[in-house]
C-alpha cells in the first residue's frame, strides 16, 4: 500500500499490557497489587487513518494513548511504529520517533506553560529537533496561521487566549515537527459545543492537507463517530469491540457498546422519547481485581454462566467487525457462519467462538 | 403565571474588575414552577452560572453590583440579609454543583456532611440526622448505604459522589433545586442514571428544578422549558418543543446545528458557529450575537427586546429578523442550523 513496511501498517500493537504497581509499606516498597490499566490490547492502523478509542473513565483509553507514544513504559507486549519496534527503545532511540508521533492533551490550560509565550511553546519542539534562529520564528508563524490563529500572537501568553484558541496552540505545537501520527486525548471535551465544531473541522482539514493519522481518544461517542474511520471500544483495559465507524452505530455487537450508545441523550425531544434505552446499572468494577471471564458480565443484561467463566476471544465478523462477546447482538446467521477467531484476541481468552443464540 | 416558586425579574449582575466592569448578567427574568424542569442553556461566559448562583447569594462580594429582584415566598433574595439567606439555602433552595469532588469536604465522612446540613436547619438529634443520612443515600441509589455512610469522599467514584450531592440537596426537602451542570463531569452511562434520578425526584417531590447545562442532549432528555442565554442575556425562551422545532434566534440555530448527532448520517463537516463569544467587558453594541451572525443587518445595532414573536404565547426571543424570513433562513441543508454565509 505504502512504503511503510510489508503490511502497510503505520502502527501495530500486539498484546500490549500496562500494569501500574500498587505499593505499600513504610520502609520497603512492596508491590501488593496491580492496576490492570491496559490488559492485552492488539490492533494495527494504516497511514492516514483515524482510529477512535472510546470508553468510560478508567477504561484505560488515555493510558493506552500515552503508552503508544511511550510516555509510559509498557509492562508487556509490542509496539511497532513504521517497522521499528519501539517497545523498549531508550531515550536516544526514541528521539527520532517522537518527531513522527505527537500528542495533543485534554486540558489546554494545564498543558501549556503559563510563563512561556506562544512563540516559545510552539517553537520548543522545533528547537529540540535542531531547528535554529530565524527559521524557528518563521515556522512558528506558519504554524499559527495553519491552525487559524493570527501570526501576530507569537508574543502573547496562554492566559490571553480562550479555551478553543489554547487547544489550537496545543495542536500547532504537535504539528511543529511534521508528525505522521498524532494522539488526540479528549481534544475537544473541555470546549463549548460551538467551539468543539470549529476544532473538529480544523483537525479534519489538517488531516486532509498534511496526510496525518490520528488516534482519537474520547468518551463522547457522537464526536468520535464524526472523525473516525474505525472505532475501538474499551472496557476495563480491554478492547471489547473494534469496527468500522458507521457499522458500530448501526449494529453494535457487544452489549456494552449498545449500552454506551443508548446512554447518549439525543438532542431531539421526539426521537428521544421514542427511543428504546438500555440504562446499564452500576459502575465499572475495579481494574485492580477485574471480574473473571468477560469483564462486563457484572453489568451485562445478557450474561450467562459461560460469561463468568470464560473470557471471550475477539471474534471477527464479516466487514472487519471484531467483538469479544459470547452472546453477540445484531448478527445474522450468515455472519455467524463466517465468524472466526481474530488474531487480536487476548492470550488469556478462550478458544470457543460465540454460537448463535 | 400560575404558582411561581421562584421569580427572577430583570436581574443584572456586574463585577468591577481592574480592567473595567464585567456585565455578567444583563437583565435576566425567569420563573420556576413546581414539578417543572427549567433548563438554562449557554456557553461558558453566557452568565448562566452567575444567574443561578445569585439566587443563593453566592456571588455577593464587594466588587459585585446587583439590580433587579429574585423573589422567593415574598422575600427578595438579592437584598436579603445573610441571616435570611442562611435559612433559605439548603433548606428551601438547594444546589447541586458541577464538580462533586470540589464540593465535598475530603476530611469528613459522607454521612456527617449530610447530617450537618440537616442539623443546621432542623431541631433533631444527631442520631436522627444520621439515620436520615442513611435513608437519603439509599434513596439516591447508593448500595449498602448503612456501611457507606461512614466512607470518605475519596472512596467514592465520580457518579457516586454526585449521588451524595443529590442526597445532600434533598436532605431538607427543598422546593427549588438548582443543578449546575450536574452531569458534565460524568460518563454517559452514569449521566443517564443521574438524569433518571433527577426525573424521578421531580415526580416524587414536586420540586421545581433549574438545570444549568450546555448539553442539548441532556435538555431534550429532561427539560420542560428552556432558556437560551448568550453574552449575559436571554436570547430565547420557550417550551422544549418550541426551542427544538421552532427556534427563533440564530444563536439557537447555531447551537442545534453544531452538535454531532448520532441520530443522523455523518456530515462531512460540522457546521460551526464562526468567531468567539463576546467579551463581557466590552460587549458589542446592540445584539450581542451580531458579530457572529451571518443574518445580521442594520437594525441589529439596537438591542432587540425579549418579545413573543413566533405567535406562541410564552415563546420569546431577541431577534429583529422577520418571523417568516426566519423559518426559511434557519434551514441549512435539510436541518436547522446557522448558514455559513447568507446570499441575500
Amino acid at each position: 500500500m505504502t512504503a511503510e513496511g510489508a503490511n502497510g501498517a503505520l502502527l501495530t500493537v500486539e498484546h500490549l499490557k500496562l500494569y501500574f504497581p500498587i505499593k505499600k509499606g513504610l520502609l520497603v516498597d512492596r508491590t501488593t497489587d496491580y492496576v490492570h490499566a491496559v490488559d492485552d490490547v492488539s490492533f494495527s492502523m494504516r497511514e492516514g487513518e483515524t482510529l477512535g478509542v472510546v470508553g468510560e473513565s478508567g477504561c484505560g483509553k488515555t493510558t493506552l494513548a500515552r503508552c503508544l507514544i511511550r510516555l509510559l513504559d509498557p509492562t508487556d507486549g509490542k509496539i511497532v511504529f513504521r517497522d521499528r519496534d519501539i517497545t523498549r527503545a531508550g531515550r536516544r532511540e526514541l528521539a527520532p520517533v517522537r518527531k513522527d508521533m505527537q500528542m495533543v492533551f485534554q486540558d489546554p490550560q494545564a498543558s501549556l506553560n503559563p510563563r512561556k509565550r506562544v512563540g516559545q511553546i510552539v517553537g520548543a519542539p522545533l528547537r529540540l529537533q535542531g531547528v535554529e534562529g530565524e527559521e524557528v520564528n518563521r515556522r512558528v508563524r506558519e504554524l499559527l496561521d495553519l491552525v487559524g490563529l493570527s501570526p501576530e500572537h507569537v508574543n502573547r501568553f496562554p492566559h490571553e487566549f480562550s479555551g478553543g484558541q489554547r487547544q489550537r496552540i496545543g495542536i500547532a505545537r504537535a504539528l511543529a515537527v511534521d508528525p505522521k501520527l498524532i494522539m488526540l486525548d479528549e481534544p475537544v471535551s473541555a470546549l463549548d459545543v460551538s467551539i468543539q465544531a470549529q476544532v473538529i473541522n480544523l483537525l479534519d482539514d489538517l488531516q486532509e492537507g498534511l496526510g496525518l493519522s490520528y488516534v482519537f481518544v474520547a468518551h463522547d461517542l457522537s464526536v468520535v463517530r464524526h472523525v473516525s474511520e474505525r472505532i475501538a471500544v474499551m472496557y476495563l483495559g480491554k478492547i471489547v469491540e473494534l469496527s468500522p465507524a458507521e457499522e458500530l452505530y448501526v449494529k453494535p455487537i457487544h452489549p456494552y457498546t449498545k449500552a454506551l450508545l443508548s446512554a447518549i441523550p439525543i438532542p431531539d425531544p421526539h426521537q428521544h422519547r421514542a427511543r428504546e434505552r438500555v440504562v446499564v446499572g452500576g459502575e465499572p468494577p475495579s481494574p485492580i481485581d477485574p471480574p473473571s471471564g468477560c469483564r462486563f458480565h457484572t453489568r451485562c443484561p445478557y450474561a450467562t454462566e459461560v460469561c463468568r467463566e470464560v473470557e471471550p476471544p475477539l471474534a471477527e465478523y464479516p466487514g472487519g467487525h471484531v467483538a469479544a462477546c459470547h452472546h453477540p447482538l445484531n448478527v445474522s446467521e450468515a455472519d455467524m457462519a463466517a465468524v472466526r477467531r481474530s488474531e487480536l484476541s487476548p492470550l488469556s481468552s478462550g478458544e470457543e467462538l460465540p454460537s448463535a443464540t | 403565571m400560575s404558582d411561581r416558586l421562584l421569580d427572577i425579574r430583570d436581574l443584572k449582575v456586574s463585577f468591577n474588575t481592574e480592567d473595567g466592569v464585567v456585565r455578567a448578567v444583563d437583565g435576566v427574568s425567569l420563573a420556576v414552577e413546581p414539578g417543572q424542569v427549567l433548563a438554562v442553556v449557554g456557553e461558558s461566559g453566557s452568565g448562566k452560572s452567575v444567574t443561578v448562583m445569585t439566587v443563593l447569594g453566592l456571588t455577593r462580594s464587594p466588587n459585585a453590583n446587583f439590580e433587579g429582584s429574585v423573589t422567593y415566598q415574598g422575600t427578595d433574595l438579592v437584598t436579603a440579609s445573610d441571616e435570611e439567606l442562611r435559612r433559605v439555602r439548603g433548606a428551601e433552595i438547594a444546589m447541586i454543583f458541577q464538580d462533586p469532588m470540589a464540593s465535598l469536604d475530603p476530611v469528613y465522612k459522607i454521612g456527617d456532611q449530610i447530617a450537618e446540613q440537616i442539623l443546621a436547619h432542623e431541631d433533631v438529634s444527631k442520631e436522627a440526622a444520621h439515620t436520615r443520612a442513611i435513608e437519603l443515600l439509599d434513596r439516591v441509589g447508593i448500595p449498602r448505604a448503612r456501611d457507606r455512610v461512614d466512607a470518605y469522599p475519596h472512596e467514592f467514584s465520580g457518579g457516586m459522589r454526585q449521588r451524595v450531592m443529590i442526597a445532600m440537596a434533598l436532605s431538607c426537602s427543598p422546593s427549588v433545586l438548582i443543578a449546575d451542570e450536574p452531569t458534565t463531569a460524568l460518563d454517559v452511562t452514569i449521566q443517564a442514571q443521574i438524569l433518571k434520578e433527577l426525573d424521578g425526584l421531580r415526580a416524587a417531590t414536586d420540586a421545581g428544578i433549574i438545570l444549568v447545562t450546555h448539553d442539548l442532549g441532556v435538555v431534550a432528555d429532561i427539560a420542560d422549558r428552556v432558556l437560551v442565554m448568550y453574552g449575559g442575556r436571554v436570547v430565547e425562551e420557550g417550551t422544549l418543543d418550541e426551542i427544538f422545532y421552532d427556534p427563533q434566534h440564530p444563536y439557537t440555530w447555531g447551537l442545534l446545528g453544531s452538535i454531532p448527532r448520532l441520530d443522523r448520517g455523518r456530515a462531512d463537516r460540522l457546521p460551526a458557529i464562526p468567531g468567539l463569544p463576546p467579551s463581557l467587558l466590552s460587549p458589542p453594541e446592540g445584539c450581542h450575537f451580531r458579530p457572529r451572525c451571518p443574518h445580521a443587518f442594520d437594525k441589529c445595532t439596537q438591542v432587540p427586546p425579549l418579545e413573543e414573536r413566533s405567535g406562541n404565547p410564552g415563546h420569546r426571543d431577541r431577534c429583529w429578523l422577520d418571523v417568516e424570513a426566519k423559518r426559511t433562513r434557519r434551514i441549512v441543508g435539510d436541518q436547522i442550523g446557522l448558514a455559513a454565509e447568507v446570499t441575500a
